[in-house]
């Protein structure tokens, strides 16, 4: 009898029940936004395949993809973080420099030191912005865009267009609950811990209720709009929880978890990018090893 | 007061000389392979770039402007640049041996560090008053601090028996500046509305 709930040790175990937590968005994602968001799902999944059997090739192993199950975690978050109007050889581009330099470059699993999937993700957002701007004829502007480039328009005019849900953005505020769900999920079976994502959570939450400004027109969006708009959910609770790019000490994680958030409202609202997740993940990324080699110096061990 | 912080802000971190406008590559990659070079460097380059920002900017409008002499501004700031490290130096030497040892040629090579060059040349360009040259200079000098600090870092967490011998060493630490850049990317246009 497997008991669910006792702590998982093994990367294929914890990868296997992020999968199931990640199975979740993907099927709102696909019935929010049509068959185009399970497409990337797929060809990213394939092209995951792909890239970690040549690379297990190229390094005399057994080519048999997936052994561990954190490449099919990365190709998903790609898939899921993608507009569903991008498309697909975008997700193989994004999927192949994760896994390969990202990932397979540094040694493979346990030894990159940028999360696999925001580091691929970055990298199309960077080079092939047109390709990713989200404003097209099927899905209109995304919440996020809309905010921006309202004009004068307070919130609630704005909030009563097209591309504003009940919570955030329309549809992605549904992929939003959905990611909350499963990271509940993975509360349950404790393959993450609530410090990250909360502190992610409260990272973001308040910098958007500081600068609120009550629903003015000057106003940068609620709380709850950043909560559950873009990717600030899968973010909170399968990105920043990677135990591998982010810091162990519990002090540690608190400082990388709001500095994630904070840096995602500071891109979202002043920055030129539509969605500030990957690249405020690959900034913390960047703190971690100063932060371990802090904790190290600290407890008096070698780093 | 607020547009100095701004430019500080700016140099160190939207506009970071190493990862955003790649200038200094050269230190970077080469002092941080230790961890321990990393933060008696920037401090060297700070001090370096503050003196020489200073001295320049004085330079450059009492000296070369009023005698239509801007023509000459690249050799007399390099001038400038090499006394600052010479004395910079000098110092290092007497105050730590050790110091002066670890940092090795990478020291009197500041002399040719393209950002200095470039801090003191963008300060002349775009006009900046004495106090706003100082505080680019500062801002600089702490946005190639960061970098430096986190890549060193970085660098020693690479485990290079796992990674491909043809990559492992200088090739994946430049991937991994690539990977830096591109975070630093994301910061891109925040500052931008407030008058830079």
């Amino acid at each position: 009898m497997i008991n669910w709930f006792a702590k998982p040790t093994e990367t294929p175990v914890i990868m296997d029940r992020v999968l199931i937590a990640l199975a979740l968005p993907v099927a709102v994602s696909a019935w929010v936004f049509g068959p185009m968001a399970l497409a990337h799902c797929a060809v990213a999944l394939a092209a995951g395949a792909g890239f970690e059997s040549v690379c297990r090739f190229a390094r005399n192993r057994t080519p048999w993809p997936f052994a561990d199950r954190s490449v099919p975690v990365t190709c998903l978050l790609i898939a899921l973080a993608m507009p569903p109007s991008a498309p697909l050889w975008l997700s193989v581009v994004a999927v192949g420099i994760g896994v390969v330099l990202a990932k397979e470059l540094y040694g493979g699993l346990g030894r990159n030191v940028f999360n696999p999937a925001m580091a691929g993700y970055a990298a199309v957002l960077a080079a092939y912005p047109q390709a990713l701007a989200h404003t097209d004829a099927t899905t209109g502007a995304t919440a996020l865009d809309a905010l921006r480039f309202r004009g004068a328009m307070t919130i609630d005019e704005a909030s009563g267009g097209p591309a504003f849900g009940v919570l955030g953005g329309a549809g992605f505020e549904w992929v939003n609950a959905a990611a909350l769900a499963g990271g509940v999920y993975l509360l349950l079976v404790r393959v993450v811990h609530w410090r990250l994502p909360l502190a992610v959570l409260v990272g973001l939450g308040l910098p958007a209720a500081i600068f609120h400004d009550a629903g003015s027109s000057a106003s940068l969006g609620s709380p709850v709009f950043h909560w559950f708009a873009g990717a600030s959910m899968l973010a909170a609770f399968f990105i920043a929880t990677d135990p591998v790019t982010a810091p162990r000490a519990a002090g540690h994680q608190w400082l990388f978890g709001l500095g994630v958030g904070a840096l995602v409202f500071a891109i979202r609202a002043a920055g030129s990018h539509p969605d500030g997740v990957a690249f405020a993940v690959l900034l913390g990324n960047l703190a971690t090893p100063v932060l371990d080699r802090l904790r190290a110096a600290r407890s008096g061990q070698a780093p | 007061m607020a547009d100095l912080l701004l430019i500080l802000l700016s140099a160190a971190l939207v506009n970071n000389f190493v990862l955003v406008q790649f200038l200094g590559l050269c230190p970077f990659v080469g002092t941080s392979a230790r961890f321990e070079t990393t933060v008696p460097m920037t401090l060297a380059t700070m001090f370096v770039l503050a003196v020489a920002a200073v001295a320049t900017n004085l330079l450059h409008h009492h000296l070369l402007a009023p005698f239509g002499l801007e023509y000459l501004r690249i050799i007399a700031f390099i001038v400038v640049i090499a006394a600052c490290v010479q004395f910079t130096e000098l110092f290092v030497r007497a105050a730590s041996p050790l110091l002066h040892r670890m940092l090795g040629l990478y020291l009197p090579l500041i002399t040719t560090n393209c950002a200095v060059l470039g801090v003191v040349l963008i300060a002349v360009d775009e006009g900046l008053s004495l106090a706003r040259t100082l505080v680019l200079a500062i801002g600089a000098g702490a946005g190639f601090g960061v970098a430096i600090v986190a890549f060193a870092a970085l660098r020693e967490r690479i485990n290079d028996d796992a990674v491909p011998a043809p990559l492992r060493g200088v090739p994946l630490a430049l991937v991994t500046v690539g990977f830096m850049a591109l975070a630093f990317h994301g910061l891109r246009g925040i500052g931008a509305g407030m008058g830079a």
